[in-house]
């Protein structure tokens, strides 16, 4: 079968992160959503983005540093398990994402008023921290969908979590890289909806690879 | 040395290429390493292993050491302890050492770096040179809580430099220039972690006399009070009333130091009754740690204290159950129970190495899991990406950065 060359090729670029401390600590539940309420979006993104690429296998903590932090230092765990399944996917920018954090334990506090006030030594403090992103290009350039499943072998977790994550959320892109590239640029807009619906929280970046590689294989015939 | 190539078995080729798109990006830079000794030590092992493959990424990395006679470094020694909350007495005179022999390292030592990367206090005061030239300071020390009247003096030079580099959140100080959190690492390939015979291991056992006949529960520490020998040796004395099992403490000489002769002293009075407990006062001999740590059922790493705490991550990346006290960077290595169990105490480290030794499949899944964070965590290579986004990092102010 003579496979649809793209409009225009896609460029696999990868993002790479290097953690900068802000030097804001809390100490207990009002401090961390002051903070919460003030840091930079960059931030946010780092403590509920951060296990995504550190984490490349199945772990049992709750998917954002604020969920894991109340839940195993303070011992709120019904706060933590809020915080922990916010459903991200259905956020298109950080500040939607920060307001949703903030609402819950603003409300949480105010039925739980004395859980606020309590105090914890500086060694088990949260520590705010930020990413800073480095996107560069990668060598692999693609004009279909043959070349782009081969490419997705050979990308790092970084250039997938980028073009699925980053492109997204913090450069304000509607969709991921990908389902827009099929859709637009090579006019496949069944692939381009299934690529869509996955939701990558709940995927490692290796798995989320592996399903992206067999959804392509099924409409090549691969 | 390693090559880079060789890396790549272990992490994957678009992990190395990565690396290479950054080397890139740093063309044209000279990046000059600056420490207080060439061999020796942590940063010095660090060094002597990354320059070599900075280099082969076309990264022009150097390394430059500056000098120091025996009264600079007994007070370095002294700076290190009162950094890491121990306290020390320091006076004027110790100060007034420090600034002289740091005057004539400045005096003497050509800081010709476009990025000047200084690591720890030793050489903190070079920065008085800078022109023009970007400075990042590189603290390899546990400043979560330090003395006071050591921190403030250097803290006058640190807020000279561009940037300030730690280990672990919590070591990070109110500065006013931007502070990096970067992790240390461990060289898989090095003589201390890469993979060895089996036969290796029995042949390192037969000679330290140590049967396999029941589990092995060892720490690797040299005998100071802040890894707690003689708590491992309480801890060891509770589990052995329930599950029979062998410890063993093996450490670096101390010959130097009079305080390890006399914790040495202490273990060995606290232990002798007990022929299944084996105190090996080791040589620098990493193929040998190497096999302890493999050889071992359950690696045990008691410190009140710690720095980053790397041989937790040692232990992990041989894919070994480790209980581990939750200090310093500890905690970013082992997440409690799902990649190795953390304690606070004698009666929690002796009822986690309980579990462990009672649970073998609990205890594999754990060391299984700490291998897989180490790889993605933990690595030279990952350490190398850092400082190359780091060097990055001072020609660009903004969060997000296109290269």
């Amino acid at each position: 079968m003579q496979l649809q060359k793209a409009k225009e090729p896609f460029k696999f670029y990868t993002r790479l992160n290097l953690t900068e401390l802000t030097g804001l600590f809390a100490s207990n539940l009002r401090q961390i959503v002051r903070h919460i309420k003030k840091v930079p979006v960059s931030s946010i993104y780092h403590h509920t983005h951060r296990f995504l690429q550190q984490r490349q296998y199945h772990s049992p903590e709750p998917p954002n540093d604020f969920a894991y932090w109340i839940s195993n230092v303070l011992g709120e765990k019904e706060l933590s398990e809020q915080l922990a399944s916010i459903d991200m996917a259905r956020f298109s920018d950080i500040n939607s994402l920060r307001n949703a954090i903030v609402e819950i334990i603003d409300l949480y506090l105010k039925k739980n008023f004395l859980s606020g006030f309590r105090h914890l030594e500086k060694n088990e403090a949260f520590c705010f921290m930020k990413s800073v992103s480095f996107i560069l290009p990668t060598s692999y350039v693609v004009t279909d969908l043959k070349e782009f499943m081969e490419a997705l072998k050979n990308i790092t977790t970084d250039s997938i979590y980028f073009h699925t994550f980053e492109a997204r959320l913090r450069i304000g892109r509607e969709t991921n890289d990908f389902s827009d590239w099929i859709k637009y640029s090579i006019g496949n807009k069944k692939l381009a909806d299934e690529i869509s619906r996955l939701d990558p929280y709940t995927h490692t970046l290796e798995e989320l690879r592996m399903v992206m590689i067999r959804l392509v294989e099924k409409q090549i015939g691969g | 040395m390693a090559k880079l190539e060789e890396y790549i078995p272990i992490v994957g080729k678009p992990v190395i290429d990565e690396l290479k798109l950054l080397g890139q990006k740093l063309q044209g830079k000279v990046i000059q390493n600056i420490n207080s000794t060439a061999v020796g030590g942590g940063v010095a092992e660090i060094l002597n292993r990354m320059i070599p493959l900075l280099k082969e990424l076309e990264v022009d990395a150097r390394w430059d050491v500056i000098k120091g006679g025996e009264q600079f470094f007994e007070v370095t020694k002294k700076f290190h302890n009162a950094l890491h909350g121990k306290h020390e007495d320091i006076d004027r005179r110790d100060f007034d050492i420090f600034t002289e022999t740091s005057q004539r390292n400045a005096a003497e030592l050509n800081t010709y770096g476009d990025i000047v990367f200084v690591h720890d206090p030793q050489p903190v005061m070079l920065v008085n040179k800078r022109s023009g030239n970007k400075w990042v300071w590189r603290c390899h020390i546990d400043v979560s809580n330090p003395d006071q009247k050591v921190w403030k003096f250097l803290r006058d030079f640190v807020v000279k430099y561009d940037s300030a580099v730690f280990s672990a959140p919590s070591f990070t100080q109110e500065l006013p220039i931007r502070q990096f959190l970067i992790a240390p690492s461990i060289d898989p390939l090095s003589d201390k972690n890469k993979e060895i015979p089996q036969q290796a291991i029995d042949s390192v056992m037969e000679k330290y006399k140590i049967p396999k006949d029941k589990p092995i529960i060892t720490q690797i520490s040299r005998f100071d009070r802040l890894k707690d020998p003689i708590g491992v040796i309480e801890a060891y004395k509770k589990v052995k009333k329930y599950v029979d099992c062998r410890l063993i403490l093996a450490g670096g000489t101390a010959t130097d130091d009079p305080e390890g002769m006399a914790v040495l002293d202490e273990v060995r009075e606290k232990s002798k009754a007990d022929a299944d407990i084996h105190i090996l006062l080791l040589p620098q001999n990493d193929i040998e740690v190497n096999a302890l740590q493999r050889g071992s059922t359950v690696i045990i790493q008691k410190s009140l204290k710690e720095g980053f705490g790397l041989t937790v991550a040692e232990a992990l990346w041989k894919g070994k159950p480790v209980v581990a006290s939750n200090v310093g960077g500890i905690p970013l290595q082992i997440k409690n129970k799902y990649s190795g169990m953390l304690c606070y105490s004698v009666d929690g480290a002796a009822y986690a190495i309980k579990q462990l030794l009672n649970s073998p499949q609990y205890a594999r899944k754990l060391g299984e899991n700490g291998k897989e964070h180490i790889r993605n965590n933990f690595l030279l290579t990952r350490h190398i990406r850092d400082y190359m986004l780091l060097f990055l990092s001072l020609y660009h102010g903004e969060d997000i950065v296109y290269l």
